[in-house]
């Protein structure tokens, strides 16, 4: 089992046409995600990579009964096209494209409350359900279908996380890259709760970073609610206050948003918490609940068990 | 981007939120004469940096006369002002903003800012003006009135008559700040700031209400949308290995350590510098290349990286999707024939063409050091730095 997305995933590419959007879409067909549609204004009636073409996301929704949407539109554009996407009233949208204006998604994250839209990104490397369906930017080849959930605010360091889990022979459910903006659709109690519900997904990764409270947020919710181990990682330990570290969202002001906060109230949840951006696999592994065994075993029956599988040399 | 006191305050006095009369000058005798012109019985002289805690370092003074005025320019201008917010080396003064003086009954803190926990953004205000929001917020929390505002409809005059009389204002003062809140968030929204402080905004005896000081941060995403605004970037106030770091493109922020550090994509970076840090060493830097980084962004990083005279080792740590290890090899191997390091180079990588990449590195002939995952390269960068601190 998987979140979010799966072999049913019928996607659009919004873009489809762009260096960027082309470029993944057909990455995305590689791997064999269906990419149904490509919205491009102007270009409706065409075909791109053997995808058909819309004008709007109305008329490619309607055309080929797609359920999930994919933007890579520069950013001046891409509020205007996640709108799109949610009055088609599609129900997951994701959203690539970095360097929104934040009131922009203002905006946005005001319209979605009322709708029927999840919204992933913007500004992320987007999902992805090993062996099933790539929706956004990661490289494929570093997964392998499994039962580890990750979720992250970056896309390279989530990329590192995946790669140890996969050189330990463990694979993933789902993995989420939320983004790294101050206002996003989905945040990591969003994804984790979908994690903890989904009996396809036996353990949790969550990498964070400095600045805001969603950690704590999800922190919270993992505390009442998630018996499936979680490891977390933060990044940014040494970063200097008050300074915007690469992503808008990444900064700690005010004395707020801290690695240390983040931490505390990780390990308070009984998230098991690492330093190292190095030893988020290892972790994870010795956590992890015996193969075949049912996700909702205490976690210190968890904390018995060797890590698992035997590393596989990946190619 | 930041901006200074005397250009946020020409920018909100345009949306309609009443500033004090004042004029900027960059000489000392220039003082003077706009303290003749203000006319008034006292003149305040304020250093111009982009830093707050100006006025406990010296840098705002009270003249009583046009001679007073000239005399304070002499000591400001020039001077190196350290607060809380400059860091150490602080900050050379250039410009002062001459203003007149006010007769302040009350001082308040007034705010608009994006929330990120709620997706909107909010008015803040408080009756302790002059005072740290972050110290109010935390020993007083409640001394902070708050409305969040629906950015369909915007920001409601009824919000802003709540957050009047919450502050205790008279009904006078109460017909002064209605419009005043309402021109500031105006002021926020059309200039997509992505804060706005004024503290302290100030009540006078005469039942006005005046931004005494102003704070405008605006959102960089949105500044295609607003080009007049490059203009109010003052390269002075920055480092100049950021301001070099801008013209190409890449993400850079410079730090007190001396190994250096060239990785893709922000999360990474950062836990790059701590795996340094882990590692018994200390960061120089942070810098994003970004997703998709070609050769020559690769050797450009390097020149700025090596510019650093604290750099010890250099530790570059990618981990390839869009952006590929044979493509960076490349760019490293051409980097070093043109800029002839000359100290150490760790290189990391892994993901897509990472055999490539490998022997570009081993075929080139410098005697880089090949790293197996982020940990070794962290601490063998921290060994050819000198060792753990």
């Amino acid at each position: 089992m998987s979140v979010l997305i799966d072999n049913n995933t019928r996607v659009i590419v919004q873009g489809l046409t762009g260096r960027e959007g082309s470029f993944h879409a057909q990455q995305m067909l590689d791997y064999g995600t269906k990419v149904v549609a490509g919205v491009t204004p102007g270009k409706g009636g065409t075909k791109h990579l053997g995808v058909p073409v819309f004008n709007t996301v109305a008329d490619a929704a309607k055309a080929t009964r797609a359920n999930a949407s994919v933007i890579f539109v520069p950013p001046p554009f891409a509020a205007d096209a996640i709108l799109e996407a949610m009055e088609a009233q599609l129900p997951l949208v994701i959203c690539i494209t970095e360097g929104v204006p934040t009131l922009d998604m203002v905006r946005v994250a005001a319209a979605l409350k009322n709708s029927k839209t999840r919204l992933i990104g913007p500004n992320c490397p987007g999902i992805i359900s090993p062996g099933k369906c790539k929706i956004g930017i990661m490289p494929a080849s570093i997964h392998k279908q499994g039962n580890v959930g990750v979720v992250s605010r970056s896309g390279t360091l989530t990329y590192e996380a995946v790669d140890q889990l996969t050189h330990l022979g463990i694979g993933q459910s789902t993995c989420i890259g939320i983004g790294g903006d101050p206002i996003i659709g989905t945040s990591f109690l969003d994804a984790i709760r979908m994690f903890n519900e989904d009996p396809g997904t036996h353990a949790i990764v969550m990498i964070g970073e400095i600045g805001g409270n969603a950690e704590e947020a999800a922190a919270d919710y993992i505390k009442k609610h998630v018996k499936k181990p979680v490891v977390g990682f933060i990044c940014g330990q040494t970063a200097p206050p008050g300074r915007r570290m690469g992503h808008a969202g990444a900064i700690i002001s005010g004395g707020h948003g801290t690695a240390a906060e983040k931490y505390k109230a990780m390990r308070a949840a009984g998230i098991h918490t690492v330093q190292s951006p190095a030893d988020i696999g290892s972790t994870l592994a010795s956590y992890l609940p015996k193969s075949k065994s049912k996700a909702s075993g205490k976690k210190s029956a968890a904390k018995a068990t060797k890590p698992a599988r035997k590393s596989k040399k990946r190619k | 981007m930041k901006i200074h006191e005397y250009q946020a305050k020409a920018i909100l006095a345009k949306f309609g939120v009443p500033v004090p009369r004042g004029e900027v000058v960059v000489k000392k005798e220039e003082a003077r004469a706009v303290a003749q012109r203000l006319g008034t019985h006292v003149v305040v002289v304020k250093a111009q940096i982009h830093a707050g805690g100006r006025g406990k370092a010296g840098g705002v003074k009270l003249a009583k006369s046009p001679d007073e005025a000239l005399n304070h320019a002499g000591q400001i201008l020039g001077m190196t002002l350290v607060t809380p917010q400059t860091g150490e080396e602080g900050r050379v003064v250039r410009r002062l903003l001459i203003e007149e003086g006010l007769d302040i009954k009350r001082e308040l803190y007034v705010g608009v800012l994006v929330d990120r926990e709620v997706g909107a953004p909010i008015f803040m205000v408080s009756a302790a003006g002059g005072m740290e929001i972050e110290e109010v917020a935390k020993d007083n929390p409640e001394a902070i009135l708050k409305e969040k505002i629906d950015p369909t409809v915007g920001f409601q005059p009824f919000q802003a008559r709540k957050l009047a009389f919450g502050l205790g204002l008279t009904p006078e003062q109460v017909n002064a700040a209605v419009p005043f809140f309402q021109s500031l968030y105006r002021a926020f929204i059309e200039t997509d700031a992505s804060m706005i402080e004024i503290n302290p905004c100030v009540v006078t005896g005469d039942g006005k209400m005046y931004a005494l000081d102003a704070k405008v941060t605006f959102d960089d995403n949105a500044l295609y949308r607003h080009p007049e605004f490059k203009d109010l970037r003052d390269l002075d106030e920055e480092t100049p290995l950021e301001v070099e770091a801008s013209k190409f493109k890449l993400n850079y922020i410079k730090l007190d350590g001396d190994i250096a550090c060239m990785v893709n994509g922000a999360g990474l970076a950062m836990a790059t510098m701590d795996i340094i840090k882990l590692s018994g060493g200390s960061p120089a830097n942070f810098l994003d290349v970004g997703g998709g980084a070609s050769e020559d962004q690769v050797k450009n990083a390097f020149r700025l990286l090596l510019s650093d005279p604290n750099v010890k080792a250099v530790f570059v740590n990618i981990f390839g999707g869009i952006l590929r290890c044979d493509i960076l090899a490349s760019g490293v191997v051409n980097a070093a024939k043109e800029l002839k390091f000359k100290v150490p180079v760790v290189v990391r990588m892994e993901g897509t063409n990472v055999k490539q990449g490998k022997q570009i590195l081993k075929d080139s002939g410098f005697n880089f050091t090949v790293a197996e995952g982020m940990k070794d390269g962290a601490q063998k960068a921290v060994a050819l730095a000198g060792g753990a601190q």
